[in-house]
Parts: C-alpha cells; structure tokens; sequence
C-alpha cells in the first residue's frame, strides 16, 4: 500500500499539488487521470522519487520515501513512460536486464525470467535482439514493460504509457496491459487523460483538477454520482469514447 | 544522525564499487573503448625516457644554427654525447634556456651581451663582461675570428638615387618606409637607441622576420632593413650598407658561451669550443651563410666540410636520408599530438561531466577553456617559457590546453543532449547516480565526446608545427627552417606530413568511431542521413 499524506509540491511558485491526501490499494490499478496540468504526472514522478515534495511524506508499506531509501525503493517499482525511454545504445535485451545484470542475477534466472516477460508481453524473444530504433512504436512500448517488470517489483507506475501509440496499437495494447495487470495482482499506477482506458483499466479512479483531488471511486460512481459539476463536463467531454468502449464491451 | 550519515556514505561507497567492477567487467567483455587507451598510454610511456647530455642551441638565424651545428659536430667527434637543439628563439630565450640549464652551449656576440643582455651595466672589455657571466655560472670562448655587427641596408639603386651613403643621410628622407627584425626593433642595442643617437625622426616603421626581411627590401615594399654584416644577401642581392659614421653599434665578436658546469660534466666540450677560438674570419663566414641561404647546401654539411677544410677533423654527421628524417619527425609530431590529446581526453571529459550536472559551474567551466583557446598559438607558446622553458614540455602542455575546449564541450552538449525521459528511465530504475552515468548517459554521448576528440586531435596535428619554435621538434622544425633558408622544397617537407597525418587522424577517428559508438546509436545517425 502507498499512502501519500498532505503532500504540496510548487514549480516556479505556482502549485502542481495542493495538500493532497490518498491512499493506493495494494494488489489493485489506480489511475490518475484530469485535465493538463492538473498534476497527475508530478503526481507519479514524486512517487518515482524523480522529484521531491516540497511538504509532507510518501510512504510504501509504511516505509518514508527518503534520500537515503530511494534506490533500494525504486528497485520495488517498475516505471514505464510514454514512448518508452529506452537506451537507445542497447538491445531491447540489454535494455531489460541492465539492472538485473548490476545486481548480479545468475545467467539462468535472467533468461527464465526473460522467457516469463516475453510471454506474458506477447513480444517473441528474437525481438530483443534488436535495438530501439529498429523496434515499433507499439514494440518499444512492451519493451518499457518488460524493463518495469524485470526485477519483479510490487509497485507499477506507468505515465501515459499508450499516449504516442495509433489507436489500433492502442487498442491491442489496453487489452494486453488488463490481462496483465491482472495476472500479476501488482500495486499499479497509471496516468492518462482518456477516460475510457481510464475506467477500463483502473479498479480506482482519482480525478484530479489543479494539483487537487476533485472525485475517488469507479468510473461508475464517478458517472452516477458526481461529486461536483466539473466531473459531469470532464466525463461529457469525452462520451463519444465512451460508448464506442460501452459498445465493445457488450459486443 | 551521524549514524544514518554514515549509513548513506557505506551505501554510497558499496554502490560506486560495484559499479566500478560492473564497468570494467563491461569493458573487459567488449574491450573496444579500454584498447584505444592502452594504444594512447604506450604511445606516452615510450616518449618519457630522456638520457642526460650536452645540449647545444641556437638561434634562429641561419648564422648561429651553422655555429651550433660546428660545436656540435665538433663535440660528437671529441667523444662528446651531443644533442642540438636548432633555431630555438631569440637572445632572451637562449639567455634565459642557458641559465635554467636547458641547454649548455650557444653561440653569442659580444655586443649583445654588453648591449642587451646585460644592459645599462656599462660593461666594457672582456674582463668585465667574463666577470659578469662568472656571476651567473656561464663561460665564454674567445671571439671565433669575426665580427658581426649591425648594419642598416637599402637596395644599391634607391641608395644612389637618393644619394644615401651614410646613417645620418636617412635623416632627411623621413618618407624612407624601415622594416626592421622584431628583436632589432627592441632590444636596447637595436633601433631604440639607434634612433635617440642619430636623431631619426622617420615614421614608417614596421617589424618583419628578419629572414624575409630581405625578400621585402628586394621587392620594393621596404626601402631601409638592420643587417648583419656577415649576411650573404648583401652581396647576393646588391644591396648597400649604410656607413655608421656616429660608430653607433659596438663590436660583435662570435663567440659560445657555455655553462661553467661542463668544466666537470663535459670538459672535451670545452676543449672542442676552444678549438674553434680565431678560426673563422668574416669572409669563411660569409661564404659558408651563402652556401647556406643561397646554395641550399644542408647545413651540416656546410659545418663538417669547414671542420675538415680548417681543422682537419672528419666529423661523423649523420646525414639523415629523406625517410629517415621523416620517420623520426613523425615520431616527434605523433609524440606531441598524442600526449597532449590523451592528457586533454583525461581532464576534458570529466570536466564537461561537471559542467553538464552543475550548470552554474559549468558556465564557469566552459567560459574558462573557451578563454584559453582564443589565445593565439604563438603567444600561449611564448607564455610557457618562463613557466616550462624550452621544448617537448612547453609544446604539450601548450597543446593539451588548445585540446581542452572541444572534447569539454562536446562532452558538455552530448550529456546535455539526452532527453529527460531516457534520463529519468535510468533513474527510475533505481541505478545509483555514478551507474547512471557510466551504463547510460555517457554511451549515449559517446558519438559527441568522440567527435570533440576527433577535431582536437586534427587541430593538434596542424598547431604542433608550432612547436619547432620553442624547440619541440615534429613536423614544423623543417617549415621553420625553409623559411629562413627561403626554400618551398624544405617548407612542404614539413608541410604535406603535416596534412596527411592530419588526414589519417581523421579518418582513423572515423574508424574507431564504427568501433567504440554503440550500434544503436550509428543506427539511428543512418536514419538521419537518409
């Protein structure tokens, strides 16, 4: 469980996040989504350990995210961000088990573990022989989840993993990243501005306006009961999405 | 508090020390990056041994290297180990390199010491002067048998249409344009006090290498240029010395001096200078600069002829054949070029590391090797004298500052250049801050850094010529001597190794780059080519 509490961060003297209190169940996605500039992505950064509250404190299973822990802390989370981040002077491979290769695993546990990614991911193993340049935008991105997932961390964050992907890639790749996320039953957190990959992953859904939290809940008690006019306009915005989703889901 | 503190330093330490292994055991599996290196430290360690002997200068006017090369030759046929150090500089820094034991012997004249080396203490006779040198730990030999004073010249035809016959004639013809030798133009003896005696008030005077000097007063674009009266020239290009009826300049007798110190180290050296005492009178001297500016005879065969002709002594000189020659410049050119290069990839890329994590620093930083590379070559040369004397030394360290701006900065730029999101991935992963570094960002700069040595290391290779000035040797010592001797043959013997070596740097950077920038990142510059 991560529990961030009265948690401010300013840039340039203007806020990103006001005082923010929240709690992210273990074992289940939560995703942060809102408008731009709403603060959903520093959100996840602070909890990377990429950048530091200026008040207040996060804590993993009652652990305090500090200086001195953040390395041991960040090797329990898996990190995923739009168009990957991949190093582009390594293979998909070398990419997947740099870190796995700095703490030293045994050849036989990277390769049986890099066997379970590849399935589970659905990229066939020769793919990692390339490197990223030669990889799919779609490719690159399982090769982001793979490298998250390498050292079999608790916690998942992902920043609009599927931001930069045409819809079809999308699409196969929202399916995929469910099944996942529930064959796994890790902590995950995901940042996106689409309310329909919203309410199809996430278990919980923070909508979140102007470094606040406006509404908590299912993407079903977010649409029946509204906690202020703003959630009726964010969700009406993007309905035609929506119902194409609500359509699948029936179909 | 203190025991978190030093739980964060254990950590830190634990962390840096397994990335150090993880990086070498990197390097060991793919070795491409560490052999380079190791080629660079042989080069370095095979140039640092340096055995002890005499050490003959000069300077760089082709009357004192033709001295320099018959003590030489001399010595090395009295059983002495000699090493000649040619066309060095002028008076000041052969003064100065004797005085600091840099070299042990050079040729001088007794006017310039009386006149400019030890001016304004009104020195007179040769009592006097010894006394002086005595002081200082310097000897001198007797005057060599010829006196080579200053003169003025003009071109005969000008002097007669002028009707110009002597120094004070020069005073009413204040439109005359004067191109004096930079050294005459300073020094005490030389225009300064020339100009307060005579009472020359002439104002077009400029300052020009006293070797081209000449080409200027036979061309027309100087009227009036100093002499020296054993100059071969004079007779060569009809020129007409100009009478110093106020008997302005002293007497400038040749003679060597030498370092008292040799009385133990080398005493047949001594015996050899004395050997030489009388034996040139001005005419030999005459003949043997016109063989060499006007007959291209090589200079060391000029001095072993003279040493065989008036002393009888076969002088085993080594007449270095053509590739011989050029195989040992290069020796010298590679040397500094490598050296320096290796030095600058040392101190230039963890600079350009700092300036890319600190950017106050790094303005600091980048602004200051920015500032070093603008000052010119041959002042940064000369800046190094009073600091590193004469030399290899000087030359390197001379060439490891120039190195520094462009490996510092393309460091600098390529770390700078990495998108955040792949620099964030990689601390995301919860790699420690040195990791970080090593594994991801400076592979993904590499192209860059590399691309800063490379066009430091082509620079280097064309700025080292420079180093023949203050003695290092390498490509530039034959550029420097064909033009005092006015020889293109000379000047492209220096020349065109200069600029195929800088080719063949260039193209082996190209190459190392196929070896030590990833295959993912040349990838990606193919993209971009097409």
């Amino acid at each position: 469980m991560i529990e961030l509490r009265g948690i401010s961060k300013t840039y340039d003297s203007a806020f990103a996040l006001k005082g923010l209190d929240l709690r992210f169940e273990s074992r289940r996605t939560t995703v942060l989504i809102g408008p731009s500039g709403c603060g959903k992505s520093t959100l996840l950064r602070l909890l990377a350990g990429l950048i530091h509250p200026d008040r207040g404190d996060i804590q993993f299973d009652g652990e305090r995210l500090t200086p001195e822990n953040l390395i041991p802390l960040r090797r329990r989370m898996g990190y995923v961000i739009q168009e990957g981040g991949l190093f582009a002077h390594l293979t998909a491979r070398g990419n997947i088990i740099l870190m796995a290769r700095f703490l030293r695993w045994p050849p036989d546990r990277i390769r049986s573990r890099l066997e379970e990614l590849s399935r589970l991911t659905r990229l066939p193993l020769p793919m990692l022989d390339r490197y990223p340049v030669e990889l799919s935008g779609g490719q690159r991105q399982r090769v982001s989840l793979m490298r998250g997932l390498m050292l079999d961390p608790q916690v998942l964050l992902l920043d609009e993993p599927l931001g930069a992907l045409d819809p079809m890639v999308r699409h196969d790749l929202q399916t995929d990243l469910k099944q996942i996320f529930g064959e796994l039953k890790k902590t995950v957190v995901l940042v996106t501005h689409d309310i329909a990959e919203a309410g199809f992953l996430g278990d919980q859904i923070v909508l979140l306006r102007e470094g606040k939290i406006v509404q908590c809940g299912a993407l079903i008690d977010l649409v029946d009961h509204p906690a202020e006019e703003f959630v009726v306009k964010f969700i009406n915005a993007q309905r035609g999405s929506l119902e194409i989703l609500g359509r699948n889901a029936n179909g | 508090m203190t025991e978190r503190a030093t739980l964060g330093a254990s950590h830190f330490v634990g962390s840096a020390l397994r990335t150090v292994t993880f990086v070498i055991a990197e390097a060991v599996r793919s070795a491409d990056p560490t052999r380079i290196v190791l080629v660079f430290s042989l080069i370095v360690l095979s140039g640092c041994s340096r055995p002890s002997h005499v050490t003959v200068g000069s300077k760089v006017f082709t009357e004192s290297v033709l001295l320099g090369e018959i003590a030489t030759q001399l010595g090395t046929a009295s059983n002495v180990s000699v090493i000649y150090r040619r066309q060095l500089g002028g008076t000041r820094i052969l003064w100065d390199a004797l005085l600091k034991a840099e070299i042990d012997v050079y040729p001088e004249y007794t006017g310039t010491l009386t006149n400019e080396i030890f001016a304004g203490k009104g020195l007179q006779g040769e009592t006097a002067i010894r006394q002086a040198l005595a002081e200082r730990g310097i000897e001198m030999t007797h005057s060599l048998g010829f006196n080579d004073t200053y003169a003025l010249g003009m071109r005969e035809e000008t002097a007669r249409k002028l009707n110009i016959k002597t120094i004070s004639d020069l005073r009413s013809h204040p439109d005359l344009r004067l191109g004096f030798s930079s050294e005459f133009l300073d020094r005490g003896d030389g225009y300064p006090s020339l100009r307060d005696a005579y009472r020359l008030n002439l104002p077009h005077v400029t300052g020009l290498d006293h070797d081209l000097a000449y080409r200027a007063l036979v061309s027309g674009s100087i009227d009036v240029t100093d002499l020296y009266s054993t100059d071969a020239e004079i007779a060569e290009n009809h020129l007409r010395v100009l009478q110093d009826d106020l008997h302005h300049f002293p007497d400038y007798q040749a003679i060597f001096l030498y370092r008292s110190d040799l009385r133990h180290r080398a005493p047949q050296m001594i015996a050899a200078l004395a050997r030489l005492e009388g034996r040139i009178n001005e005419s030999a001297m005459i003949a043997m600069n016109a063989d060499a500016k006007i007959h291209k005879v090589p200079e060391a065969r000029i001095a072993s002829d003279f040493l065989s002709r008036k002393l009888g002594v076969s002088a085993i000189s080594d007449f270095q054949g053509f590739w011989s020659r050029l195989a040992s410049r290069t020796w010298e050119h590679l040397q500094l070029v490598s050296v320096s290069l290796l030095a600058a990839i040392l101190i230039a890329i963890p600079l350009g590391i700092i300036a890319a994590a600190y950017p106050r620093m790094g303005q600091i930083i980048l602004g200051g090797v920015a500032a070093i590379y603008t000052i010119p070559s041959l002042a940064l040369l000369v800046f190094m004298i009073p600091i590193l004397g004469i030399g290899w030394e000087p030359a390197v360290v001379a060439l490891f500052l120039y190195s520094l701006l462009p490996i510092a900065r393309n460091t600098y730029t390529g770390l700078h250049g990495i998108p955040s999101p792949v620099r964030e991935s990689a601390a995301a992963l919860g790699l420690p801050r040195l990791a970080q570094l090593v594994l991801v960002e400076l592979p993904l700069a590499s192209p860059a850094i590399l691309a800063g040595i490379q066009t430091s290391a082509v620079l280097n290779v064309g700025t080292a010529t420079l180093g023949a000035l203050i003695g290092a040797g390498g490509y530039g010592q034959p550029i420097l001597t064909g033009i005092r001797l006015d020889s293109h043959p000379m000047i492209l013997e220096g020349a065109i190794p200069a600029a195929v070596l800088a080719l063949v740097v260039q193209g082996g950077f190209e190459l190392a780059g196929r070896v030590a920038v990833p295959k993912g990142l040349r990838m990606r510059s193919r993209e971009n080519t097409n």
